[in-house]
């Protein structure tokens, strides 16, 4: 008992230690500065726009497990549970020359995509599911990013904790093809746990880049003005990574 | 000539910083989903092959629940780990350290000698004729350095999404991202037991000359 004391008081003294650090105006810069290390070094030893792997039918998990929001209590919200979210309507703003509002009907009817993924929560557990949707490169396109935009944002239509849910990507995610809005689950429309009717794929980073109940896209020069400006909702609130390959 | 080496020592305590940071950052990280799971995918109860326990603020960096804060911390102590590690295998090839002291002679590994160490060990002695390390060292080691220690980084790598991409013959040597996760796991208790087993035994075998040795670098 007395040793597993002893331990228990180094411990203890070590974790102290390390909250002072963390405390430091230093130290906090130090732990921030790994997540830039972090992609530095993914950007060095293997090109960003590699695709993730997709997998086969029979790998496909049996149930896809919905996190955060898995039921948005907004009135709207359940308003466009109730149309079966016919008048949903995704715009795509800020800086771009051709401004876009498209209905489920118009993403459907543009090009497809369709991949088999894993899909990685930063709490450690995964699951493998079958999206199609549209590739973001596409609206993008179509909408002609003006040259200052660096980053698209992704609004959400679900409030965590009362802040509205929102994330974001730089251009090379963006234009990689597998980054998809996706409508469709394992050949079915997105259920209201998992994002209907629009959820992004950003596959190579974990769950929480792929923002659910997209209502607006929008392409930013800056993070800043958004939210609390650090890119996300996630990111804001607790001091997650922006940049979740890891 | 030194009992140890400059850079064994600089290694050896740097390696012994990084790995207690990483060790009460990672049970923080547990926390966050105490289950572990073979294979590709796993993310409910009935899935899970091991239910982990609640780890305390006591055993966890932060003291407090944060899986934001842990991650930090755990990449933070993972650059100067595997940096480190990187560094001294290649210093301790060049140096004929690993050649030296921890390759195994054949007679080491009839069942009689092995026998007569564990014998020796049990009793508490541990003289070793000439050879700087006995055979259990030596394996024990071994082990460490070119298993365990290899075996967290890689499985580490594995979890990463975007090196899954980049590098997907990682994940495959482990048989998918949720066996990697488990094995990750259990290699960092296999060091914990190491550290325990390592502490208790320099304890039993003069912990002060011990201590100084690997500060100073002592004498042969």
């Amino acid at each position: 008992m007395k040793r597993r004391g002893v331990l228990a008081g180094m411990a203890a003294l070590f974790a102290g230690g390390c909250s002072k650090v963390a405390a430091t105006g230093p130290g906090a810069s130090l732990l921030e500065a790994v997540e830039g290390w972090n992609r530095s070094i993914h950007n060095l030893l293997g090109r960003r726009t590699a695709l993730a792997r997709e997998f086969s039918p029979e790998d496909i998990s049996p149930e896809f497990r919905g996190n955060g929001t898995t039921d948005p209590a907004d009135a709207a919200y359940r308003h466009h549970v109730d149309t079966g979210f016919q008048f949903w309507k995704l715009t795509v703003t800020g800086l771009v020359e051709n401004p876009l509002s498209l209905s489920l009907a118009d993403i459907r009817a543009m090009p497809q995509r369709t991949q088999i993924t894993r899909h990685d929560c930063v709490e450690g557990w995964s699951a493998i599911g079958q999206w199609t949707g549209t590739p973001l490169a596409h609206l993008l396109k179509q909408a002609r990013l003006k040259p200052e935009a660096r980053f698209i944002v992704f609004h959400c239509a679900d409030k965590l904790a009362g802040s509205a849910y929102y994330e974001s990507i730089d251009l090379i995610d963006a234009f990689h093809p597998q980054t998809i809005v996706a409508h469709t689950l394992n050949g079915v429309p997105l259920p209201v746990k998992n994002g209907a009717p629009l959820r992004m794929r950003i596959e190579r980073q974990l769950g929480y880049k792929h923002a659910k109940y997209v209502q607006k896209i929008e392409a930013v020069s800056s993070l800043a003005n958004i939210g609390k400006g650090k890119g996300g909702y996630w990111e804001d609130q607790a001091r997650y990574q922006w940049y979740a390959g890891i | 000539m030194k009992r140890h080496a400059l850079t064994t020592r600089i290694w050896h305590w740097v390696n012994l910083a990084c790995l207690v940071v990483l060790f009460m950052s990672g049970l923080n990280i547990s926390n966050a989903h105490p289950r572990l799971y073979w294979g590709h995918w796993g993310f409910a109860p009935d899935q899970a092959w091991l239910f982990l326990p609640h780890f305390p603020g006591w055993m966890t960096i932060p003291g407090h629940y944060s899986l934001a804060g842990a991650r930090l911390w755990h990449f933070l102590a993972a650059w100067p780990f595997v940096i480190g590690l990187l560094l001294f295998l290649v210093v301790a090839t060049a140096n004929g350290h690993f050649r030296r002291d921890l390759a195994t002679r054949a007679g080491e590994w009839r069942w009689a000698a092995i026998k007569a160490d564990v014998l020796a060990h049990l009793r508490l002695q541990f003289d070793h004729q000439g050879a700087k390390f006995n055979f259990l060292q030596k394996i024990a080691y071994g082990m460490v350095i070119f298993v365990l220690l290899p075996v967290m980084i890689l499985t580490g790598l594995a979890m990463s999404p975007a090196m899954d991409a980049n590098w997907p013959w990682i994940v495959d040597l482990f048989g998918g991202r949720q066996s990697a996760r488990s094995i990750h796991f259990l290699a960092a208790w296999g060091l914990f037991g190491f550290l325990v087993l390592h502490v208790v035994l320099v304890l039993l075998s003069g912990p002060l000359r011990q201590l100084r040795d690997m500060i100073t670098g002592g004498r042969l």
